[in-house]
């Protein structure tokens, strides 16, 4: 198992004694491609950043076991953890306006990443840049290679993002929100470019969001998250036959064009869901 | 009938790019009219020049019968009023929901501040309680609300909605478009709903732009759009996307994604 | 009666669900407070400003010595019962002569500071927000007036006028406000394009509505560090100013000139110059904290 995660908890302090972010969560994740799904809130990311121990300073985190490839997160020193974060489970977050250095050219932050985690000469890199355009198939990778972020559109920067995640040829990919920032069409792609990648390299893929219908098509599995915990996970194309009713909710609360309703399905929160 | 708004040859730049490409619509008194593209299509850049933002526009613009010149007067501000995609960027940090909710009443001059506040957080479904707190202690779908609730304020006949949703869960996206259709009926408004999502312009709106590179390529019913009866293979594409990833896997086959 | 106590009891003054506008107001004033108060170096801050305020207002009353009246025959005398804080180089009374001083020193820099930040804001939040010509012109101006060193600006202008309070008051002022309209531009940049600002404009408010009522308050609370960080330089201007003879006029009791006139003590004698500056340099401090704590509460995002 490339993570194996048993009775995650990850804590805040406030005002007013710890308010628990993630509760008891359980999964484990092979070569496969897992979503999880909920709302802001729901605390998706959280689970998904703690497995490269990616969490806000002040968070409290306990678990039965959290284990990346057998090793074990909870215990693991700073350099060991360096050793997974980028070059063994690469991110790819929501904004690549945000997460590329506006004043570096795209190819020099792939080559970077590379020379970081694999060494060799400049040239080396360089040329290891442009290759990893072509794979998340931008058609012109040596124009890409030289342009800013600026000059390139939310899809194109979010396939720079994933070639440069890709440079060290990780074993796992997380993916937070990629698409959200992104047009329709555009969205699409990318997940299809993920999901192809990651199948073809034999990597995990932990696909993190909050559109389940969209999610669906991606993954082999689904977690459904509500208020920390996951109260329903099952292989992704038997969502129709989901028996949580917030997962039902989830399907149901969409305007569809297929099925057009004059009102939509509010959804009614159970306090139950919360035990 | 009038229209309520009509727009012709309307074309807008932003420095040297001309953002919108001379696009013309007409949207009835009390109907929805939806605006679709991609982003860049330049279906925001029409809602910003409709509502006065944006001053740098050429062409003709009439909201109920009187032409917008770039300079609006404040009968203008106080007939079409406007709801942005973030919740939390279009309320001031500083200010009480209440203060939100007063300004435009200042401005315009109007009575009974007191009881309009009170009849405009329960018009949305908001209690007396969240009168007086700041819009970083909402949730975003309140904070929505609350900006739904200071576009209505003023008693206007228009109501332009840039993305009001889709920066909210799926699950409070439902309520709020529950929320404008309720107000709608009850205000007789006139909606131009802006999205890059098919399926919420389908749900809430009559009649449908399809926007691409600053021109309107099709302008049809919502009834069309979900039938298919489309003409201009950009409209098809958008709702063959949409169709397909709106549906959760093994819905509806062959997906798109299927046999992968 | 019962009104009244209703009033000032704590579960109105802390209520969830305030039912009014006046209760919402004294809410957050009260909420404010108790946050400001949890802020135990803030507090502290408070109290110094507000000892240091009252003890030189309440001069006449706290010191029984006249603040000019000399004695050679004791001068330099070391601190004792007769002179708490020992006597200067004219045998005048350190104590006395700081409580007086206080009034001159601490008068100045609120003056200075009552006429700095409303300037500043005005100028900065109107070139921000208008931009364009408007924002070149002020710019320009105020480009120009940071072209110079303070000191030398301040003591030309007092120069231009007549030596004494009242030009050195203006003349700090008049060098000390770019830098605010230089923050308060800053500030006001990023939000004037913002989607709240927006929203402000399709209400159909006029750009002086904006600026005052939306726009100035996200400018104050760096504005207020701003001028809290501030205070000590325009003390030490002061200073400067009176030690050239452009400031307060001898035998005016003001803390930086009486620094300066005892500085050649300070190895022999160094309690003459010490006692001021440790005024001056315990009101900065507690203005500094003061300002660190009022920012806080300012900001309803942190509470």
């Amino acid at each position: 198992m490339l993570v194996e995660i048993e009775n995650l908890r990850v804590q805040f302090p406030t005002a007013t004694g710890m308010s628990e972010a993630v509760r008891n969560v359980s999964l484990t994740l092979g070569q496969e491609k897992l979503g999880i799904v909920g709302e802001s809130g729901s605390g998706k990311s959280l689970t998904a950043r703690s497995i490269m121990r990616l969490l806000p300073s002040n968070a409290r985190i306990t678990a039965d076991r959290l284990q990346f490839d057998g090793i074990d997160l909870l215990t693991a020193d700073e350099p060991a953890l360096r050793r997974i974060r980028g070059r063994r489970a690469g991110l790819i977050m929501q904004d690549p306006k945000y997460s590329l250095n506006p004043v570096m050219t795209a190819g020099a932050q792939i080559a970077e990443a590379w020379r970081v985690h694999r060494g060799g000469s400049r040239k080396v890199a360089a040329q290891a840049a442009i290759d990893l355009l072509a794979q998340v198939q931008i058609r012109d990778p040596a124009r890409v290679a030289g342009s800013y972020p600026h000059e390139l559109s939310g899809g194109m920067g979010q396939r720079v993002m994933i070639a440069m995640m890709l440079a060290p040829d990780p074993e796992l990919l997380i993916a937070d929100e990629p698409t959200s920032a992104l047009d329709a069409s555009v969205q699409a792609e990318i997940l299809r470019l993920i999901e192809d990648l990651v199948s073809r390299r034999g990597m995990g893929l932990l696909l993190i969001s909050h559109d389940l219908p969209l999610v669906s098509h991606f993954c082999d599995r689904v977690a459904v998250m509500y208020a920390g915990r996951i109260v329903e996970e099952l292989p992704a194309g038997e969502l129709t036959r989901a028996t949580h009713p917030y997962t039902r909710g989830l399907l149901e609360c969409l305007p569809t064009l297929s099925h057009p309703q004059r009102r939509l399905k509010v959804m009614q929160r159970d306090p139950s869901w919360l035990i | 009938m009038a229209d309520m708004i009509d727009v012709a040859a309307l074309f807008v730049r932003f420095g040297s790019t001309q953002a919108v490409k001379g696009i013309s619509f007409r949207v009835a008194p009390g109907e929805n009219f939806g605006l679709v593209g991609e982003s860049g299509s330049g279906k925001s850049t029409v809602l910003r020049a409709l509502s006065g933002l944006n001053a740098d526009w050429t062409g003709h613009m009439a909201i109920a019968g009187t032409p917008l010149t770039p300079r609006r007067s404040r009968d203008f501000y106080r007939r079409v009023q406007m709801v942005f995609q973030d919740p939390y960027g279009s309320l001031h940090p500083r200010q009480t929901v209440d203060r939100l909710l007063s300004e435009p009443l200042l401005v315009h001059r109007m009575d009974n501040i007191e009881t309009r506040i009170r009849r405009g957080l329960a018009e949305v479904a908001l209690p007396d309680s969240m009168r007086f707190r700041y819009p970083h202690q909402l949730s975003g779908g309140q904070r929505q609300r609350v900006a739904i609730a200071r576009a209505l304020m003023s008693e206007p006949d228009v109501v332009l909605l840039d993305e009001p949703t889709s920066a909210l869960d799926v699950s409070v996206q439902a309520e709020v478009l529950n929320l404008l259709a309720d107000l709608q009926q009850a205000r007789r408004l006139t909606y131009v709903l802006v999205s890059h999502n098919l399926a919420v312009v389908g749900h809430l709106c009559q009649r449908i732009g399809v926007m691409q590179g600053g021109e309107l390529v099709e302008t049809l019913t919502a009834e069309d759009l979900r039938a298919g009866r489309v003409k201009h293979p950009h409209t098809a594409a958008l709702r063959e996307l949409s169709v397909e990833l709106e549906e959760p896997e093994g819905a509806h086959d062959p997906g798109l994604a299927s046999g992968r | 009666m019962s009104a009244f106590t209703t009033v000032l009891s704590r579960d109105w003054l802390l209520s969830e669900t305030p039912a009014s506008r006046a209760q919402a107001a004294w809410v957050r004033r009260y909420r404010g407070w108790l946050q400001f108060r949890a802020n135990g170096l803030a507090m502290v801050g408070l109290a110094t400003v507000a000892v240091m305020i009252v003890a030189s207002l309440a001069a006449p009353l706290l010191a029984w010595q006249n603040p000019s009246a000399q004695d050679l025959a004791g001068r330099l005398a070391w601190p004792s019962a007769a002179h708490w804080f020992g006597t200067d180089e004219l045998g005048r009374d350190i104590f006395s002569r700081i409580l007086y001083g206080g009034r001159i020193t601490l008068g100045m820099v609120v003056a200075v500071v009552a006429l700095v930040a409303p300037i500043g804001l005005a100028v900065g939040s109107v070139a921000g927000y208008l931009g364009g010509i408007v924002d070149r012109v002020l710019m320009r101006v105020t480009d120009v007036f940071l072209a110079f060193p303070r000191l030398v600006l301040a003591l030309a202008f007092v120069a231009a006028l007549k030596p004494g309070i009242t030009s050195a008051i203006i003349a700090i002022a008049l060098t000390a406000w770019p830098p605010y309209a230089r923050l308060a531009r800053a500030e006001t940049m990023t939000v004037r394009n913002t989607d709240f600002i927006a929203a402000v404009r399709l209400a159909g408010a006029s750009a002086p509505r904006i600026i005052l009522r939306h726009i100035v308050p996200l400018c104050l609370s760096s504005v207020i560090v701003r001028v809290t960080l501030d205070m000590s330089g325009i003390i030490l201007t002061a200073a400067a100013l009176g030690f050239l003879g452009m400031g307060a006029q001898p035998p005016m009791p003001e803390w930086g000139t009486m620094i300066a006139a005892s500085r050649a003590y300070i190895l022999e004698q160094w309690w003459v110059p010490t006692i001021p500056g440790v005024a001056i340099f315990a009101v900065s401090l507690a203005f500094n904290l003061l300002g660190d704590g009022m920012r806080d509460v300012l900001d309803p995002r942190q509470r």
